[in-house]
């Protein structure tokens, strides 16, 4: 059986595991051991701001993930079964689109002379274009409608093992809807929005393609700051310090999350 | 539906809302594309197919076309009979070991993606894998293993493996009962499995951002420089292709797994 699994594992081994091992080594090892990177990212203000401003942006977008799909995963569980397969469609046909069609596809909603813009005018709502990308606006709102379903499905999934019959007996001992609700439903339906939550969270911790092409040089996130310290300044030490930084973040979120859920749930989707 | 209280409006509107924002950037790109104005204008001043034509006259993005096909290609034919023999090995075999090489295999999906592609273009420029097709196809087996195992172990959990041991007990050995008893039951994971690789390999944008160059770059690799530098609705064009590939792919890996479930 081993033998069988040796051959995907080298392959992880390979191009995942070395690869990051290498990154770890390279950031405190450079003609000798040095702790200087670490040093930086703690003394320097452009490391520590675009540390802090990942994980602010990071927990807005989840907030605001929640926010929007916790009604759609909602109604998707209670309408009849023809409906809620419309839904799923609609919340996975942009799930399997490109992250870089959708990334063009806000552009050219959200730019200068977009469609929404155009489209103000048009009704004359404002006189000037607004300024709603490459900026962190645009960056937010392009990051929420693409981690959307990662926050809905698992939500979904965790509201069809929530018994119906609970709802009703509530309901035949006199409670409101609106008690049974937050009474019944919403506890029972905790372990989805914090699998879907940690999901979002952690994939936007890392998120490169949208900032770099929706924030327009202001928004640094994480992920450029390791992409601009590789090609553009050649600061391969610096990159691994700060890459081992972002990676360490994720797997200590993973680790603490996985003592309340089982992390198949949250690796599950896709 | 019973009667409508002003909660139950409240979520119908909130949903639909939601959808909407969900939906409309997907579709925003089939009319721009399909229009005849160099900058954006909606709605389109006139139709026609002058972005399409631009697409598929430019001799680089037809050469990054193929270099994605011929990538996405190789992918499959890879990582599907390695996905398939680690999820088959998980799944019947009961050492422990076997539980942290299923989480080992699930790293493409746990580890950013800018780190890994960050990692994999060091250890490249060591060996001499950076922009040359052999280092994208195996970066790529690499990131679609997960969906593989994924779909293939959930394929193997509705199969009961008695079966196999009947053929195994009328003489068959492992290998032959394999491929004539259970590669038929779990047929439909195994292709939805190669279909999300497939897709996985096509998308894919930042590895390629970092290890692919000169005459075989990937088409989301030129089409990341081009958003850079300006609005070409050649990219609507060739959005709205990818797009409508991706969708025909998902629905045929769905109906798979419908079949299969």
């Amino acid at each position: 059986m081993l033998a069988l699994v040796s051959p995907a594992l080298l392959v992880i081994l390979l191009l995942i595991v070395l690869p990051v091992g290498w990154l770890a080594w390279q950031s405190i090892y450079h003609d000798g051991f040095t702790l200087e990177h670490y040093r930086r990212i703690l003394s320097e203000d452009i490391y520590w701001r675009s540390f802090a401003l990942t994980f602010e942006i990071s927990l807005f977008v989840t907030v605001l993930a929640l926010v929007l799909g916790y009604p759609v995963a909602y109604a998707a569980n209670a309408v009849p079964k023809a409906w809620s397969v419309v839904i799923l469609a609609l919340v996975l046909l942009p799930f399997w689109t490109s992250v870089l069609v959708r990334a063009y596809a806000w552009l050219a909603l959200l730019q200068r002379t977009g469609v929404i813009n155009q489209f103000l005018r048009y009704i004359d709502v404002i006189g000037e274009p607004l300024a709603l990308v490459h900026n962190t606006f645009g960056t937010v709102v392009a990051t929420v409608h693409i981690l959307l379903p990662f926050m809905v499905l698992p939500l979904y999934a965790t509201m069809q093992k929530i018994p119906n019959d609970l709802m009703q007996a509530g309901a035949s001992l006199g409670a409101s809807p609106a008690f049974t609700f937050f009474r019944v439903f919403l506890p029972l339906s905790l372990p989805g929005v914090l699998a879907g939550s940690t999901m979002v969270f952690v994939l936007c911790l890392g998120f490169y393609i949208t900032p770099e092409l929706l924030g327009g040089g202001r928004t640094v996130m994480v992920s450029m700051l390791v992409s601009r310290n590789v090609e553009l300044y050649n600061q391969f030490g610096a990159a691994s310090a700060v890459a081992v930084v972002l990676l360490l973040s994720v797997l200590l979120i993973f680790f603490v999350v996985s003592r309340f859920i089982s992390l198949d749930r949250v690796l599950g989707q896709k | 539906m019973k009667s409508l209280s002003p909660a139950r409006i409240a979520l119908i509107v909130a949903c639909a809302l939601v959808l909407v924002y969900l939906i409309l950037p997907v579709l925003i790109i089939v009319p721009i594309s399909f229009s005849s104005a160099r900058f954006l204008t909606f709605p389109p001043p006139s139709l026609s197919l002058r972005w399409y034509q631009q697409y598929f006259s430019n001799s680089a993005w037809m050469q990054a076309t193929q270099v994605t096909l011929i990538v996405a290609a190789f992918t499959v034919v890879i990582a599907t009979p390695l996905g398939v023999a680690a999820a088959y090995a998980i799944s019947q075999s009961k050492l422990r070991i076997m539980r942290m090489i299923h989480m080992a295999l699930l790293l493409p999906l746990v580890v950013p993606i800018i780190i890994t592609a960050v990692g994999i273009f060091f250890i490249y420029a060591r060996v001499g894998l950076v922009a040359t097709l052999p280092g994208l196809v195996l970066a790529n087996v690499m990131l679609g293993l997960p969906y593989v195992v994924i779909s293939v172990l959930a394929g193997l959990q509705s199969f009961d493996p008695a079966q196999e041991m009947v053929a195994r007990s009328l003489g068959m050995n492992r290998f032959r009962s394999f491929f004539a008893v259970t590669l038929p039951q779990i047929k439909s994971s195994v292709v939805a499995g190669a279909i999300f690789a497939f897709i996985s390999a096509m998308d894919e944008t930042v590895i390629a951002l970092f290890i692919s160059g000169g005459r075989y770059q990937p088409l989301t690799k030129r089409m990341f420089t081009a958003l850079r530098d300006e609005i070409d609705p050649t990219i609507a064009a060739i959005s709205t292709l990818m797009t409508a590939a991706s969708f025909m792919l998902v629905l045929v890996a769905s109906a798979r797994q419908k079949k299969a479930a």
